[in-house]
């Protein structure tokens, strides 16, 4: 049914349509209403057969998640920033155990300072953990993802981070294709464990592995991921037979046909940039779009394929790796690999800063010059960057950076967005 | 405010708009400015910036008015709708307001309303009722929908009556 609702609820509607068995969360802005959401369910008794366990952190959220799983019940849980990283340990242990956990991450950007907007430093943080993870474009795509996603994990038996941009999606209201519980039943059978925790049938799960065979147990988990890379396309075409929808799969692309410009980006950014395209395209730029959604795996072939007509890749993204750069823009040079292509690393949306449609048009123009410095931060205010680097440098006791900063901004109303 | 704009996402999407409702928040704590927005269209909405031009905006709270710089990007053949007892003289808005078309400016009294018919400070209703009349967008029975929707029973039954006050207020203006 088509419904005007919150991303956060209609994510809630999509859980509850996938008949989860076990439920355990600790809430942190922006993932709580989602919980809130299934909480609600299970108490009306909308979600049946369900337990919702109290837990008193992410750590223990995930640690409970993981005896449930391995138990044998569909587990489902969600959390955003600081909470990733306290549960950080149990992550690497749901994946290296092959449990095929869905998670939600409600994308936040990681402190200090304390900042609880949207940027993907969260998931980006563990993106080496072994978990596939999934971005979504849209509220649509952030329900469908959910539903595909137990289908994927238990397919693999491997956990799967569902990421959707905290605020810019969890909290916006949008229209809502929300499936109904026939459509969901034919398309996600019951689940089967690969293995499971039996009083009645005891075995081992989770023993000391040394140096005789850790490689190879690594290399599984690996390889278990690029195999993630033609599953991910096959539960695309099948949501799709029934469902009727495009959702998922491990890209978009947008205006591709002749492309010579193209940007690479992830998550609800992509809406913004189409937009734009879509006026340079009116002035005949070749301009096209490809939204990953599938960040891992990562799509090497499939994004090399893509891109061979580019000349220039701008990537668009919202993670910085400090003393480093671009974190989405390392992997698609490594896609790129060998070729020619000039890449622009465009670092963006840091701690909830708007991208708008006019910055993105000026480092368009840039781009086109040719004097785009690499990598770029957009609306980035230099003048108070150096400024601050020349009081640290001058000074001893300079003081707290993001103190200092906040001062020379001075009181900062909500028009500063 | 947050509510005010998700209402007015769905009285619109009753009437079979592609509609849109966000929030920015200043600090999670009660009492901090807040701002929420909302678009309208025909088609899907991509657009995932903050509505920086507003073609209306709603002012819940006046005491903000001279603290931050609300008016920024409204433009003067736009919409401005404030929740206030007094004139525009006496917010200071005297001369700013003579720059619309007369039947694009109102002030109601909708926290008045919201304590009337709800019996709690919370003007958000009252003030989706007079956008509605100002701004012809979207019907009463829609707001009155979206309401009943996200307040059921008494709750959406005062909230009803205050958007419907506030809507007569501005059509006999």
């Amino acid at each position: 049914m088509l419904e005007q609702i919150e991303g956060s609820q209609a994510v809630a509607k999509a859980i509850a349509l996938c008949r989860p068995e076990v439920i355990c969360a600790y809430p942190i802005t922006p993932q709580t209403h989602i919980v809130e959401g299934c909480a609600e369910m299970i108490r009306t008794g909308a979600i049946q057969n369900c337990e919702f366990i109290n837990v008193e952190s992410e750590f223990a959220a995930l640690s409970v998640a993981i005896g449930s799983s391995a138990a044998g019940a569909r587990t489902y849980t969600a959390t955003a920033s600081q909470g990733l990283l306290f549960m950080a340990e149990a992550v690497y242990n749901v994946a290296g155990l092959g449990l095929p956990i869905v998670m939600t991450i409600g994308n936040r950007a990681i402190g200090a300072p304390i900042n609880i907007w949207n940027d993907h430093s969260d998931s980006m943080a563990l993106r080496d953990a072994g978990w596939i993870q999934l971005h979504a474009e849209t509220n649509q795509e952030a329900a469908d993802l959910h539903i595909q996603a137990f289908k994927l994990a238990e397919r693999l038996s491997a956990p799967v981070m569902v990421c959707m941009d905290g605020f810019i999606l969890t909290h916006a209201y949008e229209r809502i294709e929300i499936p109904d519980q026939a459509q969901v039943d034919a398309f996600l059978p019951p689940y089967q464990p690969r293995q499971i925790l039996d009083p009645a049938d005891p075995y081992t799960i989770g023993a000391m592995v040394g140096p005789e065979a850790f490689m190879e147990v690594r290399y599984l988990a690996h390889d278990k991921l690029l195999q993630a890379l033609s599953v991910i396309p096959e539960i695309q075409q099948e949501f799709k037979d029934i469902f009727g929808r495009e959702s998922g799969g491990l890209f978009h692309g947008y205006r591709m046909e002749d492309a010579e410009t193209v940007v690479v980006t992830m998550g609800s950014v992509a809406g913004t940039v189409k937009d734009l395209v879509d006026e340079l395209r009116e002035d005949g730029a070749k301009v096209g779009v490809i939204t990953l959604c599938s960040y891992r795996p990562f799509p090497l072939d499939g994004l090399r394929r893509a891109l061979q007509g580019a000349a220039k890749v701008i990537v668009l993204e919202k993670s910085l790796a400090l003393g480093f750069g671009g974190v989405l823009a390392a992997d698609v040079r490594t896609a790129l690999h060998g070729r020619d292509t000039h890449i622009h690393t465009v670092i963006a949306g840091l701690g909830g800063r708007p991208i708008t449609r006019k910055s993105l048009a000026r480092m368009f123009a840039r781009v086109e010059r040719g004097d785009l410095k690499d990598p770029h931060f957009l609306d980035l205010d230099l003048d108070i960057v150096r400024r601050e680097i020349d009081n640290q440098r001058s000074q001893i006791t300079a003081g707290p950076i993001a103190e200092n900063i906040l001062r020379e901004i001075g009181p900062c109303g909500p028009k500063a967005v | 405010m947050v509510s005010a704009a998700e209402m007015l996402s769905v009285a619109a999407f009753l009437e079979g708009y592609h509609a849109q409702a966000f929030p920015s928040f200043g600090s999670e704590r009660m009492g901090a400015p807040v701002v929420a927005f909302c678009r309208l269209d025909n088609k899907e909405i991509r657009l995932r910036e903050p509505v920086m031009t507003p073609d209306a905006l709603i002012v819940q709270d006046p005491t903000l008015l001279h603290q931050v710089d609300l008016f920024n990007g409204l433009d003067t053949r736009g919409y401005l709708l404030i929740n206030t007892r007094r004139s525009y003289r006496d917010l200071g808005l005297g001369d700013y307001v003579k720059k619309f078309p007369p039947h694009h400016i109102s002030t109601v009294a909708a926290t008045e309303w919201a304590l009337e018919y709800v019996g709690r400070p919370l003007p958000n209703v009252a003030l989706l009722g007079a956008f509605a009349a100002m701004t012809r967008r979207v019907t009463l029975e829609s707001v009155v929908a979206a309401v009943r929707q996200k307040f059921p029973g008494k709750l959406g039954d005062g909230n009803a009556a205050a958007a419907a006050k506030a809507y007569d207020s501005i059509r006999t203006n």
